[in-house]
């Protein structure tokens, strides 16, 4: 059996900063397991621009970021191993893992970091009604195809879901000389960014329309046309709105979810909310020495905050590993997090005001577009943030920032809560 | 006076900009929380610019394609010019981060640079 200290599942934006951090926090041992024939992760496909203004303060495509932390990890001199996939990890922390050229094998780790990130929602997770013809893509799949092997998949496109990835693509297919027609969101709001939605559709004039959902495909052996149609309050289709477009592609834009099937056979804990794991402030779960980061945690919008959890999971990880279970030691207790009230989760789901930094930020996300409201946080009953915000959606990640010294300061805390108010 | 609200497209936060103009001319813009936002106002209500980021065929190498970007941003009207300009363009491995693959792309006086190493 192979060994080694940390052992970090996912190539990607989070295991990359993840170990990059671990083994600046003094770990020498450190090995990740990758999948892919590369390192990098969904960067490699994310070939338009926009990442890296928090974390390398200039304006980078996802191959250019992703190729910042390769350069890191090999200037590092950390292990690692491509074409591998993890088939198990047991709660003793033996990895079991496979790939081409040493078959099935096992690694005993001291800790253990899940960085396996998301994907996407199918068609078959959708339900959506009609033929079962060629043409249907995930966007992600259109994505990698136009992108990485130089594929077209069609010429005549429908996206359903307003996604990042829809957003994106809807742009990347209309330059390479597709014709977009629509995209249909079923929800009254979009689930991507406002800089996705002026950049890759009002430039081109796509047009999106909200409260619409597929209602038939048809097309035998490859798609030739997809019905629309308006939803009601209730999200169902509304008879009468139907609106028919000839096209040879459809791509899905449907949501992320976290990859977390290892976690799950591991018995860690995990949210129904953003189907990943709890973790507390240090990024741990349930499971000691487990720690997880990046979108197999929660869905991101920017990769800049992944590589910033990434790197505090992997300092944690250090610290376990060189100081064992004493690095949970505090003369405090762990504080639950309670998101209500439109907010819908927090990331950490527990804070502990004596193992705290001086200043921790706890991400969120809102169940509804909010105009004019306030972002609140109560210690117990005290209101300690009430922060005026012109608009909060569900597609943008939200932060508050808590301060250690005035936790550490209010007697007899027992809960924090976040919560969206309206004004 | 003259008001137009934009998103700022400088990062994922997408902050909402109200420009205050008087005969074409910018007199303030508000909205921003970092001078990207200032400048991506100005230059919006102007002259607007892109970056445009595409991927080319190679041959010889790993991947089947590099993806490629303007080295800066180029007016938004020459977006398509640009995209015309790559089709068929076609590059032997190896490519490195930062190599020009076209330069004064569609007379834009900017490079076309790849954003990726193909081996």
């Amino acid at each position: 059996m192979l060994n080694y200290d940390i052992v970090i599942i996912g190539g990607g934006p989070a295991g990359l900063a993840a170990a990059v951090s671990a083994k600046r926090s003094g770990v020498e041992s450190i090995l990740v397991l990758e999948r892919d024939k590369e390192l990098g992760g969904i960067l490699n496909q994310c070939i338009h621009n926009g990442f890296g203004l928090h974390t390398f303060k200039e304006e980078l495509t996802g191959p250019e970021y992703a190729g910042r932390f390769i350069d890191q990890l090999k200037d590092e001199k950390i292990e690692y191993k491509l074409n591998t996939m993890v088939m198990d990890i047991a709660p003793s922390k033996v990895v079991t893992a496979m790939n081409r050229e040493e078959g099935m094998f096992e690694i005993q780790a001291k800790a253990i970091i899940l960085a396996m990130g998301c994907r996407e929602r199918s068609r078959g997770a959708l339900n959506i009604p009609g033929y079962r013809p060629a043409g249907i893509y995930s966007a992600g799949t259109a994505q990698r195809l136009v992108n990485m092997e130089g594929y077209m998949p069609g010429r005549e496109v429908v996206i359903l879901g307003s996604g990042d990835i829809g957003l994106i693509m809807a742009r990347r297919m209309t330059l390479e000389g597709a014709k977009v027609k629509v995209v249909a969101e079923l929800m009254p709001y979009s689930g991507g960014l406002k800089r996705n939605i002026v950049q890759c559709l009002d430039d081109y004039g796509i047009p999106l329309k909200l409260s619409h959902t597929v209602v038939d495909i048809e097309g035998k052996e490859r798609v030739e046309a997809i019905t629309i149609a308006e939803v009601g309050p209730d999200r169902r289709p509304v008879p009468g709105t139907e609106e028919r477009y000839t096209c040879d592609t459809l791509l899905l834009s449907c949501g992320l979810i976290p990859e977390n099937e290892l976690s799950r056979s591991l018995n860690v804990e995990m949210s129904p909310v953003t189907s990943g794991p709890l973790v507390n402030e240090c990024l741990e779960t349930n499971v000691e020495g487990v720690f997880a980061c990046g979108n197999v945690l929660h869905v991101h919008d920017l990769v800049d905050f992944v590589s910033e959890e990434a790197s505090a999971a992997g300092k944690h990880a250090a610290e376990y590993v060189l100081n064992g279970a004493k690095h949970k030691e505090s003369n405090a207790k762990d504080i639950p997090i309670v998101a209500t009230e439109g907010a819908r989760y927090t990331v950490p789901k527990t804070i502990n005001p004596d193992r705290m930094d001086e200043k921790h930020t706890v991400r969120f996300r809102v169940g509804d577009v909010y105009k004019n409201c306030y972002v609140s946080v109560y210690l117990n009953d005290q209101r300690i943030i009430h922060r005026k915000r012109p608009v909060v959606a569900p597609g943008e990640m939200e932060e508050v920032v808590l301060k250690k010294e005035e936790l550490a300061a209010f007697s007899d805390l027992s809960q924090i809560t976040v919560k969206i108010e309206e004004a | 006076m003259e008001t137009r609200e934009l998103i700022c497209i400088g990062c994922p936060m997408g902050c909402p900009l109200k420009v205050e103009m008087d005969n074409g001319e910018v007199v303030s813009v508000t909205g921003n929380t970092c001078k990207r936002g200032d400048v991506y106002a100005r230059k919006e209500v102007t002259n607007p610019t892109r970056i445009v980021t595409s991927s080319v065929i190679v041959e010889g190498g790993s991947l089947a394609a590099v993806s490629v970007k303007t080295k800066e941003d180029i007016p938004k009207g020459k977006i398509f010019d640009i995209m015309k300009q790559l089709k068929g363009v076609k590059v032997q491995a190896p490519v490195h981060i930062g190599d020009v693959i076209l330069s004064d792309v569609a007379g834009t006086g900017v490079d076309i640079i790849a954003t990726k190493n193909v081996l």
